[in-house]
């Protein structure tokens, strides 16, 4: 059994004055140095003025898109089940490509109910599913616009954010070669 | 005017600037306690609530606030002793607001023949008076954390009252080392004692005749008991959030909590009052007692209008640079406040030089002294009492909270034994300087 020594404190300590007073005279220097130098104060005026994401956050997500502008996602529903907060509701409708089985009619995120775990990202044999677009702060005025839908989440350039943190995957092809994405 | 009628009127009058003084302090202090606690913290403070782009640095969020608990149900738990739970609050409102009757703003004036008392109450008994009242504090919280029927409540308003009676007792006995020392328990008797110069065994000192010279053992332990007496950290165990949730107001919302949060701020303008009107002189300016104030207008004048610049010039700055460092961020009105506010603390600087310049050119009227002694005086009380404002919001954001063990070792064991030596030692000194 490992015995704590606690700290005893000596004389001067007990009558707490004097270390009262350091304290004080700490607190103090902060309020002169923050009247005289307010910019010297680490603030940022948050919805006016916003922190620059490091490239790699994890932010909300976003569906990649193939050359013709279809979603990658073959609604495969390993996101889905992966979700510990049963957030991505996913619809298949069959496709019009032959050499790809399924397509997502329906891809919703609900963000009330994301946590951010990124699971559906490492689940997702297609890299269809990203969560690297750098919002993290998000607010809406009701329930239905903080669920994202399919056009919402394919709405963006499908360029990677950083290249060099968004390897190409090892894939597995199962379709042939025209299935590539 | 018929003497009565004057003194009736005047009594009248004083009462209600005297119930209205801490009502008028609680917002600002409510302001001074975020702002305060944002600045010491690195941050800036509330800033966001607005009425059509005025700001106010702040203020305005106190509206909000009043505005919000206003609107909130007001729910009588179906547990609870509905009688005593609904008089605790009002209990605890009243009793922080009586006892700054007997506290003087200023040396009394002479009006026409008549004696203008800036006084409401002149009770002979004096400071007892404000100990019985402020000791009255403690039922509100016992009430509550009683009547609430919780146990979280219970067990807040069983530590507080512990802790206020532990402390009383020494706040009382360094209360009496001063009466002791001032011969005396009348308040406008003690403030006036206090406008002269030390003097130790023939020899006068440059010190001013106040308490916190004659009495520094028991100025610090009046200080630390009345922290104790208002509740407030380090002292705050009545509320200890982690522990106890709330304490003995958890089972209070809307209004019966803003009565509850006003009369703790109350009971510390209060508390500012006493200890500056007991240990810091009152309304005396230091080294200026009132017949001199009187005699040489021009010097009043020099002072009141000196701190004018002092402060205006102090308070401009300050409020350009943060106007500047927000500049950025605002559209309109929103941008244009902070500077305005800023020109407006240059612009009192400027005009109490151009009122120091201007009345060296021209004679002062008959009743120029009176006034401005009077006014010098408020102000001076005035800068004592924020002073000790600041002090409460200082020492709250600075200290941990204390363990209970330690707050009653604390009390018992070193305040109180020093309260009794404090007044055994100053006794003997009274008796030998008799001799």
């Amino acid at each position: 059994m490992k015995i704590v020594e606690r700290p005893e404190m000596t004389g001067s300590q007990k009558l707490y004055l004097g270390e009262v007073l350091k304290g004080l005279l700490v607190t103090m220097g902060h309020v002169l140095r923050n009247l005289m130098n307010p910019k010297g104060m680490p603030v940022i005026f948050f919805p006016e003025q916003k922190k620059a994401l490091p490239p790699t956050t994890r932010g909300r997500h976003r569906l990649m898109k193939r050359e013709d502008e279809s979603p990658r996602c073959t609604a495969c529903m390993l996101c889905a089940t992966a979700c510990p907060a049963e957030c991505i509701h996913i619809k298949a409708a069959e496709s019009a490509d032959p050499n790809v089985e399924k397509l997502p009619e329906k891809f919703e995120i609900d963000m009330l109910r994301c946590v951010f775990c990124g699971f559906c990202v490492d689940a997702c044999p297609l890299d269809a599913i990203r969560m690297d677009v750098p919002e993290i702060a998000i607010a809406g005025y009701t329930r239905d616009s903080l669920v994202y839908g399919k056009e919402f989440l394919m709405d963006h350039d499908n360029k990677d954010i950083v290249p060099e943190y968004n390897p190409p995957r090892p894939v597995i092809w199962t379709h042939g070669p025209h299935a590539k994405p | 005017m018929d003497n009565h009628l004057f003194t009736l009127i005047n009594i009248a009058v004083m009462t209600v600037v005297m119930w209205l003084t801490p009502l008028q302090f609680i917002p600002f202090f409510i302001w001074l306690e975020r702002k305060g606690s944002a600045i010491i913290q690195d941050r800036i403070g509330p800033n966001r609530a607005e009425i059509f782009g005025v700001r106010l640095f702040g203020m305005v969020h106190n509206f909000a606030d009043v505005i919000k608990l206003l609107m909130k149900e007001n729910i009588t738990p179906s547990h609870a002793n509905g009688f005593y739970y609904w008089l605790a609050p009002f209990w605890s409102m009243t009793v922080s607001l009586l006892p700054l009757l007997i506290i003087p703003l200023a040396a009394p004036m002479e009006v026409a023949g008549h004696s203008l008392r800036f006084q409401a109450a002149n009770f002979s008994v004096g400071v007892l008076y404000i100990l019985s009242i402020t000791s009255m504090g403690v039922f509100g919280v016992i009430l509550a954390g009683w009547a609430s029927n919780n146990k979280f409540s219970l067990l807040g308003g069983l530590r507080s009252s512990a802790q206020m009676i532990s402390y009383e007792l020494s706040m009382g006995l360094s209360v009496v080392g001063l009466l002791m020392v001032f011969q005396g328990v009348k308040v406008d008797a003690i403030v006036e004692t206090q406008g002269g110069l030390l003097t130790l065994a023939g020899h006068t000192l440059p010190f001013p005749h106040w308490g916190i010279f004659l009495q520094p053992v028991g100025f610090f332990l009046f200080l630390v008991a009345s922290f104790a007496e208002t509740n407030r950290n380090p002292f705050d165990l009545a509320e200890g959030e982690s522990e106890l949730v709330a304490g003995y107001h958890i089972e209070y919302s809307s209004v019966k909590f803003a009565l509850f949060f006003m009369a703790e701020y109350s009971n510390m303008v209060v508390a500012a009052f006493l200890i500056s009107t007991l240990f810091l002189g009152g309304y005396q300016v230091p080294f200026a007692p009132t017949q001199v104030l009187l005699q040489k207008p021009q010097l009043t004048l020099l002072l009141l209008c000196g701190g004018g610049i002092l402060a205006g010039g102090f308070l401009g700055r300050v409020l350009y640079l943060s106007a500047l460092d927000q500049k950025v961020l605002h559209t309109g009105m929103k941008r244009w406040e902070p500077f305005i506010f800023s020109a407006v603390g240059f612009g009192g600087a400027g005009m109490s030089l151009g009122l120091l310049v201007f009345s060296h050119f021209v004679a002062l009227p008959v009743w120029a002294p009176g006034v401005l002694t009077a006014l010098l005086q408020m102000i001076c009380l005035l800068i004592k009492v924020l002073f000790f404002c600041w002090l409460f919001v200082w020492v709250r954001w600075t200290m941990p909270r204390f363990r209970y063990d330690q707050l009653m070792n604390l009390g018992w064991k070193l305040m109180l034994p020093l309260a009794l030596l404090n007044l055994l030692v100053t006794g003997v000194f009274i008796l030998v300087q008799k001799q």
